[in-house]
């Protein structure tokens, strides 16, 4: 009844095309806009920063960089966490070698020199597919792992072999180290964001982007209609690498503060992007986020019943929702293998029928 | 000279362990043949056959911590503790009820989904056997022992110093870990070979649509296959366990196993083998002969790297079938 596109009259290319065609949605997203830029900041508190919205901005991003490579170019990867020490270690170096820059400089650099590297980890892909690819790009995981263990000259020789952000400012606002307000990170990370999703929407409904898609689909055909998988792989790649490179920088530098690469980085990070792109929704934008903060809720939820209502001993709640996540995951798998973007689709359909649907 | 025994010792232990990868990856490959599921989980199964498996022979109240939880009450173990063969049995047992439980409740709602999705659903059953498994019986470090002979074998070392003045250190448990794998090895070529329903797994395996179509049943295949490789996981499970004790590091064998399949290719079970043999031996040579100058603990990325190198030339590993593509 709200919500329909009657009234809207599209008398441009330009409105054709555009990312929200129907009005109610465009609005709703300028008010999302504005309320994440101009309400929250001011009410931000230190536990919701660090347990809700930080993680999920992060996240977010690190879901967008994967969906390029997974949902649009159909090349799995498991080797996210690597790529995220990649720019958590190279934000680390320059926010060391050139204090005097801006923080926001170095992790767009450290963003490049991560797609430098997914690039040349995913010159593979060209010869090998499918669950192959996925192993190979395990190797690395595990070889960026240990290398940002093993060279002394990463971690800035450091006794402990953690990495720890020194305090760096942006417009007179500390964004990292101990001093940092909840506001500021937030800020930052929301810029961010919003960043990584305008260059994604856009790239993605732009030529490169049915490249990537027609790769995906199938590509020797592709390649037939004059698709070049070496170009289009290898961008999928290095935009993903990028997006994750960032989101890795900001994890380190705005979120932990401090890390150590087995635990902040392992395999477990990529199976969690993974799931929160494969929940969320393969091949979407909106799905990175849904996934994202389904995934980030999810555990606050839980432990919240099982240790705050139920009252269980942390341990044995932190199995139990082990066993749950588990369970989700195969859930959502069998009833929308397309995920929450698919879900969100269908609400849509519906209300903009309701209550009429004939 | 002595250089030369070193590496001969890292050599044959290095086999020893590719055994131990092998036996892993032969699970992936049985179910990967037979229903196109790469089953991410296999490693978890070896882990919750084997926490099963200490459990029963101890006697261990299920789920204990959360009825203690819940109830208040302080239960931890009964009265009684079982015999290995017994346990291994009753273990055995469990596994096959997972597989059945495994089919009917995932696999059977996503038939004819891609694979990815399969491989997905795979790792979140991974993860709700691994938070079962620490449910029913506990999270803290076990000790195995069903009765295999461990330690250093006295009289390889003995023979060996005898023969080349340099005695070798090879464990009596990795001896024993052999002779099992060529035994369980054995069995299953004879049993898809010569039986009836080794028959019918290698026709689905082959062609899932024309073996239904002569009459035989998917589903049966798919939970005898799960079962299968549940046994394969029991085994490796008992064969880790022993080794380095019941924990959650046991699940992260399954990453071990990953490089040893794609070397071998996914469908063949010679190639599981052969995977596991190069892998062990050469993680074990790279670690001594490279690992020195560059710090150590190579073990954890070359097993990768060399699966990598094998495949751009090779791209569906040493045994597997040939990749056809049509468009």
């Amino acid at each position: 009844m709200f919500y329909r596109e009657a009234g809207n009259f599209k008398t441009s290319y330009r409105d054709d095309g555009q990312t929200f065609p129907i009005k109610l949605d465009r609005m709703g997203y300028y008010v999302i806009l504005g309320v994440a830029a101009m309400v929250v900041p001011f009410v931000i508190n230190d536990y919701w920063a660090s347990a809700v919205l930080l993680p999920f901005l992060i996240y977010a991003i690190a879901a967008i960089g994967l969906n390029i490579l997974t949902g649009y170019a159909g090349q799995v990867s498991l080797g996210t966490g690597g790529f995220m020490a990649v720019g958590a270690y190279s934000v680390y170096k320059l926010m060391t070698a050139f204090p005097d820059l801006s923080i926001l400089i170095h992790v767009l650099l450290a963003g490049g020199i991560t797609a430098m590297v997914g690039i040349a980890f995913g010159l593979p892909s060209l010869r090998i597919k499918g669950f192959y690819l996925a192993v190979a790009t395990l190797a690395a995981q595990f070889f960026l792992v240990w290398l940002f263990n093993k060279v002394p000259w990463f971690y800035n020789y450091s006794a402990s072999g953690q990495i720890t952000a020194p305090e760096r400012t942006v417009l007179g606002w500390a964004v990292t180290g101990p001093a940092a307000s909840p506001a500021a990170k937030y800020l930052v990370c929301l810029a961010f964001v919003i960043f990584a999703a305008w260059v994604a929407r856009n790239l993605t409904r732009g030529m490169i982007g049915r490249k990537w898609m027609a790769i995906r689909d199938m590509d020797i055909a592709a390649e037939i209609i004059g698709v070049n998988p070496l170009t289009a792989k290898l961008s999928a790649f290095g935009v993903s690498s990028f997006f994750v490179g960032i989101a890795g920088a900001l994890l380190f530098a705005v979120y932990l503060g401090a890390a150590e690469v087995g635990e902040a980085f392992g395999i477990n990070k990529s199976f969690l992007v993974l799931f929160m792109v494969i929940i969320g929704g393969l091949g979407s934008i909106f799905g990175s986020f849904a996934g994202a903060a389904f995934l980030v809720l999810l555990p606050v939820f839980l432990k919240n019943v099982l240790v705050g209502v139920l009252g269980w001993p942390t341990d044995l709640a932190a199995h139990i929702e082990l066993m749950i996540v588990g369970a989700l995951i195969i859930f959502f798998l069998i009833v929308e293998p397309h995920g929450l973007a698919r879900l969100w689709q269908l609400v849509k359909e519906k209300l903009r029928l309701w209550p009429f649907p004939h | 000279m002595d250089q030369l025994f070193y590496a001969s010792e890292v050599f044959i232990n290095g086999l020893m362990t590719g055994v131990m990868y092998s036996l892993v990856a032969l699970g992936f490959v049985l179910i990967f043949k037979a229903s196109g599921v790469f089953n991410y989980a296999q490693g978890v199964m070896a882990l919750f056959a084997a926490l099963t498996l200490v459990g029963i022979m101890e006697g261990q109240v299920p789920f204990s911590h959360l009825i203690n939880a819940t109830f208040g009450t302080h239960l931890s173990n009964f009265s009684w503790t079982v015999g290995p063969v017994v346990a291994i049995l009753l273990t055995a047992g469990v596994m096959v009820l997972l597989a059945i439980v495994i089919e009917k409740l995932v696999l059977q709602h996503l038939v004819g989904q891609e694979p990815i999705i399969l491989f997905m659903a795979t790792i979140g059953l991974a993860y709700f056997l691994e938070g079962l498994g620490d449910v029913m019986w506990g999270a803290d470090i076990k000790t195995l022992d069903v009765g295999l002979p461990q330690g250093i074998s006295d009289t390889i070392e003995q023979a060996t110093a005898n023969w080349f003045g340099y005695g070798f250190f090879i464990d009596r448990l990795d001896i024993w870990a052999t002779i099992i794998a060529a035994l369980l090895v054995a069995a299953l070529v004879a049993f898809s070979q010569y039986t009836k329903q080794g028959r019918a797994m290698r026709a689905v395996a082959d062609d899932h649509q024309a073996a239904l179509s002569v009459g035989i049943s998917l589903q049966f295949i798919w939970i005898m296959v799960w079962s299968i490789a549940g046994f394969v996981a029991l085994v490796a499970g008992i064969m880790w366990g022993t080794k380095s004790g019941v924990q959650f590091s046991l699940s992260l064998i399954a990453l071990k196993a990953l490089p040893v399949l794609m070397l071998g290719g996914f469908t063949s079970i010679p190639g599981a083998i052969v995977g596991g043999l190069i892998i062990g031996v050469g993680e074990k040579l790279f670690e001594f002969f490279v690992g020195p100058m560059v710090g150590g603990a190579t073990e954890n990325w070359f097993a990768y790297v060399l699966a990598l190198i094998f495949l751009v030339f090779r791209p569906q590993g040493l045994f597997g079938e040939r990749i056809i593509e049509r468009v």
